[in-house]
């Protein structure tokens, strides 16, 4: 990418020395470019402003963006819950269900792409193109036998069907991570093997540390999925005091009434709240992560 | 076998274990289950009885919902993917210059890619297209009648469809990457050499890329096989109207989940795999065809 910047300005020189009728062609750019993108997120800022309004109004008003009057009736509404459990009790059971996901996936990740990208066994390529296979294999398929066999394991109505799995390595953070790993210089495990490290301590001293811009994509999304998880819960929570947020606002939406649009959007709103600090934060790894891996999204 | 060969085999192993036993424990023996499960009737309640080919027989001769479900989710992979595949090139051929916002646009094109897969985002759209919702007031304002998207399974699936094209930002980041690796000189040359916008595309763009939209397209048509939250939202669970909506997954969920059909629905599940499989054979056994890969016999 540097060698194409620099072939830019050597052969391209003009780019820079005439700004004036660039600048005229910038305006009509950016206001078209920019203009797409407003519209693009409109839905999501309609949303949001909804959220502010009261609820009878929210359709009548469909049109102005700007709440008139602004009110915050509808997240303490919404945050009173549904069926006796505050709206907190979903943030912290889908809290819960994230951390011990993410924790299991990413570790785990490591340690196998660690194994795929630097040990030579029997098997490796076979081993490799399985897992590159069930990458692309559709859940539905693996999806009613795993119930039924975590149903017989006793573990249904609890997180264990979702977290656990999450500890065997996901396939595209395993791909993404091996990627990475086979871009460090092999140079580097042989010094450290004539200083005495054995492999796993050449993992944790020496990869682990090179590889943590990929280890966060690898964190970021996991919470991403698992945040927005509903399949998995839907299948096996059932009490709803141990429901996530995804469930609770499919709840929402099935009492639906004229008279709670207006918390229904205000949760979501919540819901959403965090997925757009964690984006705002780390920008740059989840939009390079998507760019070199190719994850779907 | 040395001793050295012996242990590099076990640290082999030893590392790449938990993938070996968690494909073994959550994929392959659930593979085989659902294989197995697909010739019996099974409600989850008594055991498995063996029917032989009685569900796939069910499946193709007595049952229209499933017909229905497979139509809708060729219409919506047919007519979803090459749109959203499309909109992200065109895109992302526009956000290929040296601006500075680039960085900037990409991610608010992003954005909605990244919240698709929530409920939130699902009721949203369910929201903005309802009958008093913002986009049949935008589409009055055109002189265009109101559409009634809940009322008309058509117009219920293009807003599915319009969902998924909405969320064409990973796509986009992706042909943006492949985009940035194409030599800026190749269409300096074909400017020299007189070469128009179109011409540039065709023999230059679409050429260097076609291994990135080899890619996409598998990538997306898998996923969009599988979508299943924005069709359970929705339409709450039912796929309407008139089923409309009834996405393979969905209907196949409602077969399990609903009605305890396990047998039927894990058969339903192996006839998925089977599509899948072989849409993936055409994308790849055609792309010889099309794919252009750089250096002749390489990759």
């Amino acid at each position: 990418m540097k060698t194409n910047a620099n072939l830019k300005t050597i052969t391209n020189p003009q780019r820079i020395s005439v700004p004036r009728i660039k600048s005229a062609k910038w305006w009509v750019y950016h206001l078209l470019v920019g203009g797409f993108a407003l519209l693009m997120l409109y839905p999501v800022i309609w949303l949001l402003m909804s959220s502010f309004k009261p609820s009878e109004m929210i359709f009548v008003t469909a049109k102005s963006l700007i709440p008139d009057p602004w009110i915050l009736d509808n997240f303490s509404k919404g945050w009173e819950g549904i069926g006796g459990n505050s709206f907190g009790v979903f943030i912290k059971n889908t809290v819960v269900l994230v951390i011990f996901t993410m924790i299991g996936q990413v570790i785990s990740s490591a340690f196998i792409a660690f194994g795929f990208a630097r040990m030579n066994f029997f098997g490796k390529g076979f081993w490799f193109a399985i897992m590159m296979v069930t990458l692309m294999l559709p859940y539905e398929v693996v999806m009613i036998p795993q119930y039924i066999i975590f149903s017989k394991l006793g573990w249904l109505d609890s997180i264990k069907p979702i977290v656990i799995p999450a500890y065997f390595g996901h396939p595209f953070f395993i791909f993404l991570l091996v990627q990475f790993i086979r871009t460090i210089p092999r140079e580097l495990d042989e010094a450290a093997t004539i200083d005495g490290c054995n492999t796993f301590k050449i993992f944790y001293k020496i990869i682990l540390p090179l590889i943590r811009p990929a280890l966060a994509t690898a964190a970021i999304f996991s919470f991403y999925w698992t945040w927005d998880n509903l399949l998995g819960p839907v299948l096996y929570l059932n009490s709803p005091d141990k429901y996530t947020v995804s469930m609770a606002l499919n709840m929402f939406l099935s009492n639906e009434t004229v008279s709670n649009w207006g918390a229904m959007f205000a949760m979501s709103i919540v819901t959403l709240i965090p997925v757009f600090v964690v984006f705002f934060l780390f920008q740059r790894h989840v939009v390079e992560g998507i760019s070199t891996s190719g994850l779907k999204g | 076998m040395s001793a050295r060969a012996i242990k590099q085999n076990l640290g082999g192993y030893l590392f790449i274990g938990p993938f070996v036993i968690g494909f073994l424990a959550f994929t392959f023996i659930p593979i085989i289950t659902s294989l197995y499960l697909s010739f019996t009737s099974y409600n989850m309640f008594s055991t498995p009885s063996w029917i032989g080919l009685e569900n796939y027989k069910k499946m193709f001769t007595a049952d229209p919902r499933y017909w229905q479900s497979l139509k809708v989710t060729l219409i919506y992979v047919l007519a979803g993917v090459p749109l959203r595949l499309g909109f992200a090139l065109l895109v992302a051929m526009i956000l290929n210059t040296t601006s500075r916002a680039v960085g900037l646009y990409r991610s608010l094109f992003y954005l909605p890619s990244l919240i698709g897969g929530s409920v939130a985002v699902a009721i949203m759209w369910r929201n903005i297209f309802g009958d008093e919702g913002i986009v049949n007031i935008l589409l009055g304002l055109l002189g265009i009648p109101d559409v009634r998207w809940f009322g008309d399974p058509t117009a219920a699936l293009w807003m599915l469809i319009f969902l998924s094209v909405w969320q064409f930002g990973s796509s986009m980041l992706i042909f943006l990457a492949g985009l940035k690796s194409i030599p800026m000189s190749y269409y300096e040359a074909a400017s020299v050499d007189g070469a128009n916008y179109w011409q540039k595309f065709t023999k230059i763009t679409l050429p260097m890329l076609s291994p990135v939209i080899l890619f996409n397209t598998i990538m997306q048509t898998i996923a969009a096989f599988m979508t299943f939250v924005p069709a359970f939202i929705i339409s709450k669970g039912t796929g309407g109207p008139l089923d409309g909506t009834l996405l393979y997954s969905l209907y196949l969920f409602i077969q399990g989940f609903e009605f305890f059909n396990m047998g039927y629905a894990s058969a339903m599940a192996w006839i998925m795999l089977i599509i899948v499989g072989i849409l993936t054979a055409i994308i790849f056994f055609t792309s010889k065809y099309w794919v252009h890969y750089e250096s002749e016999g390489g990759k």
